[in-house]
């Protein structure tokens, strides 16, 4: 096949360039350039798309021996996914900006352009699987369970899973790095990125606060009485204990957490640990990874963050919206997260969660 | 490299010696450079105490700027004019003096054809002539071979010192330093078939400008350094050679430029109604985006060059371009190919060939 490889200038995308090759794919090499004001040095494991990330992907291009070129994604990607991060922010949800760059830029926008230019896929350095079944290709979790990044890409649809190349998901990130070591790619041992790319200070809260001000408002319990004042109600987060600086203690000296955040009247509302429970959750925007989802109820597992554990579950779509009945409750859950339906290793779909109860 | 150079540089990376070393290697060495000035200086019609040997044309781009500027600064003049079209080599060190050294810089904008408003010149000079430290015109500009009025520039600049970046054009159009009258020219070898990492700055006898290296003294301590023999007995060689037949790049070029605006006439062939160089056509392909076209055509074995790209490597929009009026997006839209030395019909056919393809994957591309 003739394949775009993404390649970040870290070392995952390198060795999935590099296995790509050798599974006898005619592979070009490309670079995303997602900030149209780069800065030169990645600080620490945080950012990506630095003039050194752009410089170590050409390199690993050049050692593997395919053709590297830039493409500027820049707008799309400040449309797509930062807009997108301020907006459900703004809204009083918490979104994962990595779910949407998958949906809106590395497999639409690139694939995209790929197709257009004569291109069959696009490899990336995901860890996640693919098998061909009887119900066509289908997504499925990394062997490597701890990198597994199957969540963040559950916003595929099947035609662009179909378009996605993904060959690391047999091996761990250990033994990637010793392949990358073996095959002579000076990126071997470059830190893993974190957090999010696009807030290279890795100060959420600040990042926000510039962008969206910081007006003040109240915090209240579920009585509604104001017990305390925030400084921008999207710098908490559901189930946050910490840093609420209330002045009223509980009448039993029970810590607070935050419940629920309402944009609109910029208040943020505090409880007991107990209501943070939530045993059912409900998303819009659902998508399948492969067969979709029906009324009839099945059985399976949900999962809400990108590492978080599988619970089990039963589900079922109703056309609008995508539910989840949890066998035990879970504590603390922020709308404008995935919500991941899994059936064994694969990904069955997902939804953004919209209400829980 | 061209053949003369190869072996030129060959037989002198093997000797022995510092041209600035007294002793006999040395003066071997010496005098192997000296003659290699010489025929530098024919060749550009130049003294040979006027070539100054630097590391790239881009050295002797700064080298010249700088020092002329600063050389009108000690007398008052703080003005720095150069054309909106010019080469990175220019327009960032002339930035740098605006930012750092409190220069003011002033652009000569250029008409659609690419060519520099003479007249904008002429007006400015009459208006503030006395604060011009220095005026820097490109020869011909490097993306769309369009070249500039020098004598011209020259005539009206009077007694202001005029600096011309000549790399594009040396041993592609006549060249004469002494002819054209400015102060001070520069040079780069791997342009004429010399190898990569040499340059030369052609600054008129008698004018003594600040250097940017101290140290040994070099090169009328105008560039301090040991010279690099190899390069610059190589960069003569090339400079002699007859590197490069002009009409039959020139007939290349035009045979390039009916074979695709006949396959898709939509096409803009920037700077067509101006004089150029041989061998650079600049076209515009509305619809598409230059990053890809290149992508595609590097695909099929041919290589061709978009405007610039910023130090991430993401293509910018060519400000030539823009100053020639393009907008943003078909400034984006464009292309440059080069013909040289090397190129035949076969090259141009094949390139023609492939364009329509290239071209309609492009614009698909471009609309996903």
């Amino acid at each position: 096949m003739k394949l775009i490889a993404a390649m970040s200038g870290g070392v995952d995308s390198a060795v999935a360039a590099a296995r790509a090759v050798e599974a006898g794919h005619d592979v070009i090499g490309v670079h995303l350039a997602l900030s149209s004001n780069p800065q030169k040095y990645r600080s620490g494991a945080r950012g990506c798309c630095t003039i050194e990330d752009s410089h170590d992907a050409r390199r690993a291009a050049d050692v593997i021996g395919i053709p590297f070129y830039i493409w500027d994604m820049a707008e799309e990607f400040h449309d797509g996914v930062v807009e997108d991060f301020l907006a459900e922010y703004a809204a009083g949800r918490t979104p994962n900006p990595c779910l949407r760059c998958n949906e809106k830029i590395k497999f639409a926008a690139v694939l995209d352009r790929a197709r257009a230019m004569g291109f069959d896929g696009v490899v990336t350095g995901h860890y996640a699987r693919t098998q061909i079944s009887d119900s066509g290709k289908t997504l499925h979790r990394a062997v490597d369970h701890s990198k597994d990044q199957s969540y963040v890409l559950s916003v595929l649809t099947v035609e662009q899973i179909e378009g996605a190349i993904f060959p690391l998901g047999d091996t761990t990130k250990v033994d990637i790095r010793k392949e990358a070591e073996a095959r002579g790619l000076a990126v071997a041992q470059k830190p893993d990125s974190h957090d999010i790319c696009f807030v290279p200070s890795g100060d959420n809260a600040g990042w926000l606060r510039d962008r969206l001000g910081s007006e003040v408002g109240p915090i209240v319990d579920q009585d509604g009485v104001k017990i305390g004042e925030h400084k921008g109600a999207y710098t908490y987060t559901i189930g946050q204990r910490k840093g609420l600086g209330l002045t009223v203690p509980t009448a039993d000296g029970s810590p607070r957490f935050v419940l629920k955040i309402e944009p609109v009247s910029n208040t943020v509302v505090v409880g007991a640990r107990e209501d943070l429970a939530v045993s059912t959750m409900r998303g819009e925007r659902a998508v399948w990874c492969g067969p979709g989802v029906t009324e009839q109820p099945q059985r399976g597992f949900v999962q809400v963050r990108a590492h978080g554990a599988a619970l089990p579950c039963s589900y079922f779509f109703d056309a609008t919206l995508l539910t989840a009945h949890l066998d035990e409750p879970l504590l603390g859950l922020a709308t404008g997260q995935a919500m991941v339906i899994y059936d064994g290793d694969r990904v069955v779909g997902s939804a953004t969660i919209c209400e829980t109860e | 490299m061209v053949e003369e150079a190869l072996i030129a540089m060959t037989a002198q990376l093997a000797r022995l010696g510092n041209p600035s070393s007294l002793h006999t290697h040395g003066r071997a060495t010496r005098k192997t450079l000296e003659d290699a000035r010489e025929v530098i200086a024919k060749e550009v019609g130049c003294l040979p105490s006027e070539v100054i040997f630097t590391a790239s044309g881009t050295e002797a781009n700064n080298t010249a700027l700088k020092g002329l500027y600063w050389q009108g600064r000690d007398k008052g003049k703080h003005v720095v004019v150069i054309s909106a079209i010019e080469h990175h080599a220019i327009l960032d060190p002339a930035h740098w003096l605006e930012v750092h050294e409190a220069a003011e810089i002033i652009q000569i904008p250029v008409n659609a054809n690419g060519v520099i408003d003479i007249e904008f010149l002429a007006q400015l000079v009459t208006a503030r002539g006395n604060e011009i430290a220095v005026i820097s015109v490109m020869h011909a500009n490097n993306e769309t071979g369009v070249i500039q009025p020098i004598a011209k520039v020259v005539e009206i600049a009077g007694e202001i010192p005029v600096h011309t970046d000549a790399a594009q054009s040396f041993k592609k159009v006549p060249l004469s330093f002494a002819d054209l009258g400015v102060y001070a020219m520069s040079l780069s070898a791997h342009k004429v078939g010399g190898p990569l990492g040499i340059g030369a700055l052609i600054l008129r006898r008698a004018v003594e400008i600040p250097a940017l290296l101290h140290g040994g003294g070099q090169e009328r301590e105008i560039r301090s350094g040991t010279l690099n023999a190899p390069a610059i007995v190589a960069f003569a060689a090339a400079a002699k050679s007859k590197y490069y037949d002009v009409e039959n790049v020139s007939a290349l070029r035009d045979s390039f430029i009916a074979g695709i605006t006949s396959a898709l006439p939509e096409v803009i062939i920037n700077g067509v109604k101006s004089d150029r160089l041989p061998g650079i056509v600049n076209v515009t392909f509305p619809g598409t985006q230059s990053d890809t076209l290149l992508l595609l055509m590097d695909a099929q074995n041919i290589s061709c060059s978009t405007g610039s790209a910023c130090s991430a490597g993401v293509h910018e929009a060519s400000h030539v371009l823009l100053a020639m009026g393009h907008s943003e997006v078909s400034a984006q839209s464009s292309l440059r190919f080069s013909f040289g030395a090397t190129s035949t019909n076969a090259d141009v056919d094949f390139a023609v060939s492939v364009m329509p393809d290239v071209i309609t994957r492009g614009r698909a591309a471009n609309l996903s």
